[in-house]
C-alpha cells in the first residue's frame, strides 16, 4: 500500500508538471492573435495589476450584450465582438485546464481517502512507508509514512485543495473569486492551476515525511507557491504582503534548520520515527532545550504563534480567496504538526523545560488575537487575527504536554482548518460581491439581502467561536482540561492562569464574532452596492465616486485603467432617476444628464454605487445588472458543503478523528 | 640533472597553453573570413573539453596521486634528512642558500627528523581534480559566452581566447600546486590575463576603469601574499606544503630540535648571515626580533647564552613565533582580496559592471574558485597547526563578508552589479565552514563551491543573454522576461532561487545544508545564525528579481524593444543556459552526484 503515497506526492507533481509543457507556446500564440487577448493569460497586463476581479456581472452568461466590457490593459472599452471572441479563443483551453484541475486533485483527493479505507485498526506507528536514500552525503533519506497524526491533516490537504478547484473551476468558472477566466490584465489560470498542485505537494509531503532533512525540504517547498498565489493573484498591497510573508517564514524555516541539524549533530540520526522512540535519549538536557528553542521559533512562525505573527494579517488579507483558505487551512497547520511530531516527542526535555513559555505566549495569543479582532475593520483581516486566537489553543494544547492536550491541539488544528477555510471561503465571497470586506462599508442586512450566504457567515462564526455540538468547541474544551491538570513537572497552578485566561479569551472570541455578526447580518438594511467593477484593481485610490440616492458621480475616472460599465436600467431599476451626474473626466457622451444613456463606459471607476436610502423597498432587486448581488452559487455551495458536513460531524463525532490520533499521542508521548 | 616529469599529470595544462599558442597564432595566420571568429571560438573550446576530458580520465584511474616535479632522486636524501632545505628554489637565491645550509645542518643533526617522503609540487589527487574540473566545467561556460561576446567585433579574439586560455592554465595548476612559489606563480596566472581580458573592450571607459581597478587590487594583494609567503617560508625554510605542515606541527608536539628550528630561521633572508651553522647561535636570532616578538619572548631569554639558551629556547617552541601570526595573517589578506571577501570586497562592484559580461562570470566563478582552492591549501593544508590563529579570523571574515554583500545587493538596480555583491556574500557562504575546525571543514566548502558555480553560472549566462538585446542591464529590463523568452526567464527564476536556496532550487538549498550541517556540527553556532539571517536577507533581492522577470509587461511597452537588439550569437549563450540548468538541475535532484565527488581528507594535511 506505500504506492498510495508515493502517488499522493505524484499525482499533483505530475499534474503540474504537465501543465509546464505546454506552456511554453503559448505567448507565441497570443502574439499572433494581435495581441489583444489572452488565451493562455500570460502576455499583457499592467504591472500593478488591474485584474477585473470583480466583473460580476460582466459578460455572465452569452446574452451579456449591454456593454459588459472588461478592456485590456490598454484601457479603451471593447466591443462586443472582440469580447466574445475572446471567450470562444479561450474557453477550449480553459475547460480543458479546469478539466485537468479538477481531475488531478479529485484523484488525489481519492487517493487520501483510499488512504483513511485502507488505514482502520490501530493507528500507532507508521504505516505504509518508504524509506530510499536520497542523498547519502547528508544522511538524507526519502523515509514517508502516515500515522493517525498526519492522516487526518493529509485528508484535509486534499480536500482542501480539490474544494478550492471546485471553486475556481465548477461551471463556467466566470463568477466572483474564479481566477480561472482568461482575462485580459489576470487570470494567468494556467499558472494559477500549476502553483496551487506544486503547494499541494509541498503541504502533503510535510505531513508525510519521517525525515527531518525531508521535512524540511517539504516545508521550504510551499513558501515559493505560496509567495506567487499572494504576488500575483492578491489583492492591492499584495507585493508587500508577500514579501513580508515569504521573509519572514524563510527566517523561521532557517532557525528551524539550524534546530534539525542541531538534534542531527547531537544524535547522529535524522530518522524521526527512531528519534521519536528514543524520546530523546542521547541528548543532554541543555542540548534539548537548546534545540527545542531553535526548532520551535521555527514551526511558531509558520504556527504563528504570538510575537511571531505579524506576517499573518498581511498575507490573509492580501491572497485571494484559495490562497487564504489553503494559508489558513493547511499551511498554519503545518507548524503545528511540527510541534506534534519533531519538537515534543523528540525533544521531551526541552519540551518540559520551554512548556510552560509555550503555554505563556499561547495564552497571550488568545487574548491578543480577540482583542486585536474587536478592533478590526475589514473581514478578511479579523479572520487572520481569529487564527492567532485559535492557534492559540492549539499550542495551549502542545504546552500541557498532556494526551489529553495534545489531542486536543490536533483536533483543533483540523477543526480550525475546517472552518477557517469556510470562513475565508465566505468572506472571500462577500468581499467579491460587494468590492470590499470592510465591515462597516458592509452595511448591515445581509441576512436580509443575501440571505443564504449571511446564513453559512453565521454558522462559520458560530463554528469558529466554538459553540457546543459543532466542531470548533472540542479543540478548546480539551485544550483548557488539559490546562487544568498538565503533564506531572509542570507548574499546576501556572496552567490554571493559563486555562483562566484561556477561558477569557474563548468568551472574547465569542463577543468579536457576535459583534461583528450584528453588524453585518443583521441591522438595518442600508443598501449598499459597492460596484464590484474595481474589487481587486490596484493602483488609485479606491472609493472615489458613489452614486447615492440619485446621483452618479464618477469622480475619479482614470480613462486607461480598467473599463467597467454600469447599463442604465440598472440604475433606474434602483430607484435612480436622473438626478445629477458628475462624470468627471469620463469621455462623457454617453453619461448624459439622464442615466438613461446606454452604456457608462467608466474607465477605472473607483468606487460604488450606493443606491437607494431608507425606503428603498422593492425597488432595488438584488439581482440588478450593475449591483448584480447573487446570493450563494453552485461551485461556491459545492466547495462549501463538504465543509459544513465535516465541521458538523467532527462537531457531534469527535470520537471519528480522536480516536485516530489518540494512540500515536500516546506513544508519542511515551505514556505507558 | 634531469627529473622525470609525468606528462599524463600536468597534461591538462599543457592542452590548455598549447592551445593558447595555436589560438594566437591561428588568429595571426588565418584570412580574416567571416568563420574567422566563430573558428578561434571552437579551436578554444576544443582545447577546454581537450583539457577536461583528460582531467575527466584522471579522476576515473584508480590508484594513488601522480605527483611531479618532485626534489630529484640525488637531492632526495639531503631533502629527506633535512625537511629544512628549501632545495631547488631557495638555492637560487644566496642568501636563501645560506639559510638553508643552516637550517639543514640543524636538522642534519637531529635525530627525531622525520621519516622523509619526497615533497613534489605537482599533485593530482582527488582535490586537484575536482577543482581542475571545476574550473574546466566553468570554462566551457565562460568560452561559449564569450562566442556571443566576440560576434559584434569590436574585441579582438585571438587575444581573448589566449588570454582566457592562460587563466584557465593558472586556474588548473593552482589547485595542483604544492608549494609556496608555484602556488603564487598560478595564482598570478589566474589574475594577471583578466586584467587583459577587462580591457580589451577599447574605448570603454568603464571597462578601463574596471581593469585598472582590478590591476591596481590585484597587484596590492600579491605584494601582500608574497610578504605574508616571504615570511612563512623564513620561519620555516621550506617552500613545499608538506614540510611546512610538518614543520609548523612539531613545535607543538615538542621535539626540542624542531622548536628551535622556526625562531632561528625566522630572520628575513636578508640577515641570513647572521646565522651561523650552529644551533646555539640560532637561539640567539629571536634576541634581535625583540621590537618584533615583544616583551613575551624576553623573559625566556634572559638567560640566553650557553645551555641555559637551550632550555629556556624549550619553552619558545611551545608558542608558535609571533612572526608565524603575521604571516599567516599577511597571506589570509592576500587570498581575501582575489576571493573578494570584506574588508578587501570593494572592487567587486565596479569591476564586475565594468569587464564584459563573460570576464565578469569568470571572475565570479574561476577566478574565486582558484583563490578558494588557494586558501584551502595553505589554510587548511599548510597551516592546519595553527588552526588557532586563522579560525577565528576567518570566521569573522566570513560572516562580515556575507553580511556586507547581502546588504550592498540589496540597494542595486545593475543586474551584474547585484550578481557581483551576491556572490560577494557567497564567497562568505564558502568561507564559513573554513571558520570552524573540522576535518570536514574544507569538503563543506568545496561542496558548496561547486553548487554555487552551476548556479552563478548559469544566471550570468541568461544575464550575458539579455544584455545583448539590452546593453542597460539593469533589473528593470528583466520585467517580463518569462513571456519574452519563456526558457531564458524560467532559467533565470531557477537560478535566482537556487541561489536564494530556496525549493525548487534544490541545490542551492543542499549547499546551504552542507554548510548548516557543517557550522553547527563544529561549534560555530553564532557563526551558522548570522548566515540564517544572511539567508533571508540574500532572499529578499534574489526573489524581487525573480518577480521582476515574471511580472509581464504592459503591451506596447517592452515588446518591440528587443527586436532590434543584437539577435546574432544567441546559440551558444542558448547552449551555456541549458548546459547550466542541467546540471544546476541534477544538482537538486541528486545532490550526492557533487558529495561523491569530495576529496576525502585533504591533501598535505598528514
Amino acid at each position: 500500500m506505500s504506492w498510495v503515497l508515493i502517488a499522493l506526492l505524484g499525482v499533483p507533481l505530475a499534474g503540474a508538471a504537465v501543465l509546464l509543457v505546454p506552456s511554453r507556446p503559448a505567448p507565441s500564440g497570443t502574439r499572433t492573435k494581435a495581441g489583444t487577448e489572452t488565451n493562455a493569460g500570460t502576455e499583457t497586463g499592467t504591472s500593478t495589476g488591474a485584474e477585473t476581479g470583480g466583473g460580476v456581472g460582466t459578460g455572465t452568461g452569452a446574452g451579456a450584450g449591454t456593454g459588459t466590457g472588461a478592456g485590456p490593459g490598454g484601457g479603451t472599452g471593447t466591443n462586443t465582438g472582440t469580447r466574445t471572441s475572446t471567450g470562444a479563443g479561450g474557453d477550449a483551453g480553459g475547460r480543458l485546464l479546469r478539466t485537468h484541475a479538477l481531475v488531478v486533485s479529485g484523484v488525489t483527493f481519492g487517493l487520501s481517502l483510499i488512504l483513511v479505507a485502507a488505514f482502520g485498526g490501530d493507528a500507532a506507528g507508521a504505516r505504509f512507508s518508504t524509506d530510499l536514500a536520497w542523498v547519502p552525503g547528508l544522511d538524507l533519506r526519502f523515509h514517508i509514512g502516515v500515522d493517525g497524526v498526519s492522516l487526518p491533516l493529509v485528508v484535509l490537504t486534499t480536500l482542501l485543495t480539490f474544494l478550492c478547484f471546485v471553486y475556481l473551476c465548477w461551471g463556467r468558472a466566470d463568477g466572483p473569486g474564479q481566477l480561472l477566466q482568461p482575462k485580459p490584465g489576470g487570470g494567468r489560470p494556467r499558472a494559477l492551476v500549476f502553483t496551487l498542485l506544486v503547494l499541494e505537494v509541498g503541504m502533503i509531503g510535510t505531513f508525510l515525511a519521517l525525515d527531518l532533512l525531508l521535512f524540511f525540504v517539504f516545508f521550504e517547498i510551499v513558501l515559493i507557491p505560496m509567495y506567487f498565489v499572494i504576488a500575483i493573484w492578491g489583492g492591492r498591497a499584495r507585493r508587500a504582503a508577500a514579501i513580508k510573508f515569504i521573509l519572514y517564514t524563510l527566517l523561521g524555516s532557517v532557525v528551524l534548520l539550524l534546530g534539525l541539524l542541531f538534534v542531527w549533530a547531537q544524535t547522529g540520526t535524522l530518522d524521526m520515527v527512531a528519534l521519536a522512540r528514543a524520546h530523546g535519549a542521547g541528548m543532554s538536557r541543555s542540548a534539548q532545550v537548546l534545540a527545542f528553542v531553535a526548532v520551535g521559533i521555527g514551526l511558531a512562525v509558520k504556527t504563528p504563534m504570538w510575537p511571531l505573527h505579524t506576517w499573518l494579517p498581511a498575507a490573509h488579507t492580501e491572497a485571494p480567496t484559495v490562497g487564504s483558505v489553503l494559508l489558513a487551512g493547511v499551511l498554519l497547520k503545518m507548524g503545528t504538526y511540527g510541534f506534534a511530531r519533531i519538537a515534543i516527542p523528540i525533544l521531551p526535555e526541552g519540551a518540559a523545560a520551554v512548556a510552560p513559555w509555550l503555554g505563556a505566549f499561547a495564552v497571550i495569543g488568545i487574548i491578543y488575537g480577540s482583542l486585536a479582532c474587536l478592533a478590526q475593520r475589514d473581514l478578511k483581516r479579523m479572520i487572520a487575527y481569529s487564527s492567532i486566537g485559535h492557534m492559540g489553543f492549539v499550542l495551549l494544547g502542545f504546552a500541557t504536554l498532556t494526551p489529553v492536550g495534545v489531542n486536543a491541539a490536533l483536533f483543533g488544528n483540523v477543526a480550525h482548518g475546517l472552518i477557517t477555510g469556510l470562513l475565508f471561503f465566505v468572506v472571500g465571497a462577500i468581499k467579491e460581491r460587494y468590492g470590499t470586506a470592510d465591515i462597516s462599508a458592509l452595511g448591515g442586512g445581509m441576512l436580509g439581502r443575501l440571505p443564504r450566504l449571511a446564513s453559512l457567515l453565521t454558522f462559520a462564526c458560530v463554528a469558529s467561536l466554538g459553540l457546543p455540538g459543532l466542531a470548533g468547541f472540542w479543540g478548546e474544551m480539551l485544550a483548557l482540561l488539559g490546562a487544568f491538570e498538565p503533564a506531572p513537572g509542570l507548574p499546576r497552578s501556572l496552567y490554571l492562569t493559563f486555562m483562566a485566561i484561556g477561558g477569557l479569551g474563548a468568551v472574547l472570541t465569542a463577543a468579536y464574532f457576535l459583534v461583528m455578526l450584528s453588524r453585518v447580518t443583521h441591522g438595518r438594511s442600508i443598501e449598499i452596492v459597492h460596484a464590484p467593477l474595481l474589487a481587486s484593481a490596484g493602483g488609485a485610490g479606491q472609493a472615489a465616486g458613489d452614486v447615492t440616492a440619485g446621483d452618479v458621480t464618477a469622480g475619479d475616472v482614470t480613462a486607461g485603467d480598467v473599463t467597467g460599465s454600469v447599463t442604465a436600467e440598472d440604475i433606474t431599476a434602483g430607484g435612480v432617476t436622473a438626478g445629477g451626474v458628475t462624470a468627471g473626466g469620463v469621455t462623457a457622451e454617453d453619461v448624459t444628464g439622464s442615466v438613461t444613456a446606454e452604456d457608462v463606459t467608466a474607465g477605472g471607476v473607483m468606487g460604488g454605487v450606493t443606491v437607494g436610502g431608507e425606503d428603498d423597498g422593492p425597488a432595488v432587486p438584488a439581482h440588478a445588472r450593475a449591483g448584480r448581488m447573487r446570493d450563494v452559487t453552485g461551485y461556491e455551495l459545492a466547495a462549501w458543503v463538504p465543509l459544513v458536513a465535516l465541521i458538523l460531524l467532527l462537531g457531534l463525532w469527535p470520537k471519528v478523528l480522536l480516536s485516530a490520533t489518540d494512540p500515536v499521542v500516546q506513544s508519542l508521548l511515551g505514556v505507558p | 640533472m634531469i627529473q622525470s616529469i609525468d606528462y599524463y599529470a600536468v597534461a591538462p595544462l599543457l592542452v590548455l597553453a598549447l592551445t593558447g599558442g595555436l589560438v594566437l597564432l591561428l588568429d595571426a595566420f588565418l584570412p580574416r573570413g567571416p568563420y574567422a571568429r566563430p573558428a578561434l571560438g571552437a579551436v578554444t573550446l576544443a582545447g577546454v573539453l581537450a583539457a577536461l576530458g583528460v582531467v575527466v580520465s584522471q579522476a576515473f584511474r584508480a590508484g594513488e596521486a601522480m605527483r611531479t616535479f618532485c626534489v630529484p632522486d640525488g637531492l632526495a636524501g639531503v631533502a629527506g634528512a633535512a625537511p629544512g632545505s628549501p632545495d631547488l628554489v631557495a638555492s637560487a637565491a644566496p642568501s636563501g642558500a645560506q639559510l638553508g645550509a643552516a637550517s639543514g645542518a640543524l636538522w642534519g643533526a637531529s635525530p627525531q627528523a622525520p621519516p622523509a617522503t619526497v615533497p613534489c609540487s605537482f599533485v593530482v589527487d582527488d582535490f586537484t581534480l575536482i577543482f581542475a574540473g571545476l574550473a574546466l566545467a566553468a570554462g566551457v561556460i565562460v568560452v561559449l559566452l564569450s562566442m556571443a561576446q566576440l560576434a559584434s567585433g569590436e574585441i579582438p579574439v585571438g587575444e581573448w581566447y589566449f588570454l582566457l586560455l592562460c587563466t584557465l592554465t593558472g586556474a588548473v595548476a593552482l589547485p595542483a600546486s604544492r608549494d609556496l612559489i608555484m602556488l603564487v606563480v598560478a595564482l598570478e596566472l589566474v589574475s594577471l590575463p583578466v586584467f587583459a581580458l577587462t580591457a580589451l573592450r577599447r574605448y570603454d571607459g568603464r571597462s578601463s576603469e574596471a581593469a585598472v581597478k582590478l590591476f591596481l587590487v590585484s597587484v596590492v594583494s600579491t605584494a601582500v601574499m608574497l610578504f605574508g609567503v616571504s615570511l612563512l617560508y623564513g620561519v620555516t625554510g621550506t617552500v613545499y606544503l608538506e614540510r611546512l605542515a610538518q614543520i609548523l606541527r612539531e613545535p607543538l608536539t615538542g621535539t626540542p630540535l624542531t622548536g628551535t628550528t622556526a625562531p632561528g630561521a625566522a630572520q628575513p633572508p636578508g640577515t641570513g648571515a647572521f646565522t651561523a651553522p650552529q644551533g646555539h647561535e640560532a637561539f640567539t636570532g629571536p634576541s634581535g626580533h625583540e621590537a618584533l616578538t615583544g616583551g613575551r619572548l624576553s623573559e625566556t631569554l634572559a638567560g640566553a647564552d650557553g645551555s641555559g639558551a637551550y632550555v629556556s629556547s624549550l619553552h619558545i617552541a611551545y608558542d608558535p613565533p609571533p612572526v608565524l601570526t603575521v604571516a599567516v595573517v599577511l597571506v589570509l589578506a592576500g587570498f581575501a582580496f582575489k576571493i573578494a571577501a570584506v574588508p578587501f570586497h570593494a572592487w567587486a562592484g565596479d569591476v564586475y559592471q565594468g569587464a564584459p559580461v563573460p570576464v565578469a562570470a569568470l571572475l565570479s566563478v574561476i577566478s574565486k574558485a582558484a583563490g578558494f582552492a588557494g586558501v584551502i591549501l595553505i589554510l587548511a593544508g599548510a597551516l592546519g597547526g595553527q588552526a588557532g590563529t586563522w579560525v577565528p579570523l576567518v570566521a569573522i571574515i566570513a560572516a562580515l563578508t556575507m553580511t556586507v554583500g547581502n546588504l550592498l545587493a540589496l540597494r542595486q538596480r545593475h543586474a551584474v552589479r547585484l550578481l557581483a555583491w551576491s556572490s560577494v556574500a557567497q564567497s562568505g557562504y564558502i568561507l564559513a565552514p573554513l571558520g570552524v575546525h573540522d576535518d570536514e571543514a574544507t569538503s563543506a566548502s568545496i561542496a558548496y563551491l561547486v553548487f554555487y558555480a552551476a548556479m552563478n553560472l548559469g544566471a550570468f549566462a541568461v544575464v550575458m543573454l539579455v544584455s545583448r538585446s539590452r546593453p542597460r542591464n539593469e533589473l528593470d529590463d528583466y520585467r517580463g522576461l518569462a513571456f519574452r523568452n519563456p526558457v531564458a526567464g524560467v532559467a533565470l527564476v531557477f537560478f535566482l532561487v537556487c541561489l536564494a536556496g530556496l525549493p525548487p532550487g534544490l541545490a542551492g538549498m543542499f549547499a546551504k545544508i552542507v554548510v548548516f550541517r557543517e557550522l553547527v556540527g563544529g561549534g560555530g553556532a553564532w557563526l551558522a545564525a548570522v548566515m540564517a539571517v544572511n539567508t533571508v536577507i540574500g532572499l529578499y533581492y534574489y526573489v524581487a528579481w525573480a518577480v521582476r522577470i515574471l511580472t509581464p509587461v504592459p503591451v506596447g511597452e517592452g515588446s518591440g524593444a528587443e527586436a532590434g537588439g543584437g539577435r546574432t550569437g544567441w546559440v551558444p549563450v542558448g547552449i551555456a543556459i541549458a548546459l547550466a540548468g542541467g546540471v544546476a538541475l541534477v544538482f537538486s535532484l541528486a545532490p550526492q552526484v557533487v558529495l561523491d565527488l569530495l576529496p576525502e581528507a585533504l591533501v598535505a594535511s598528514g
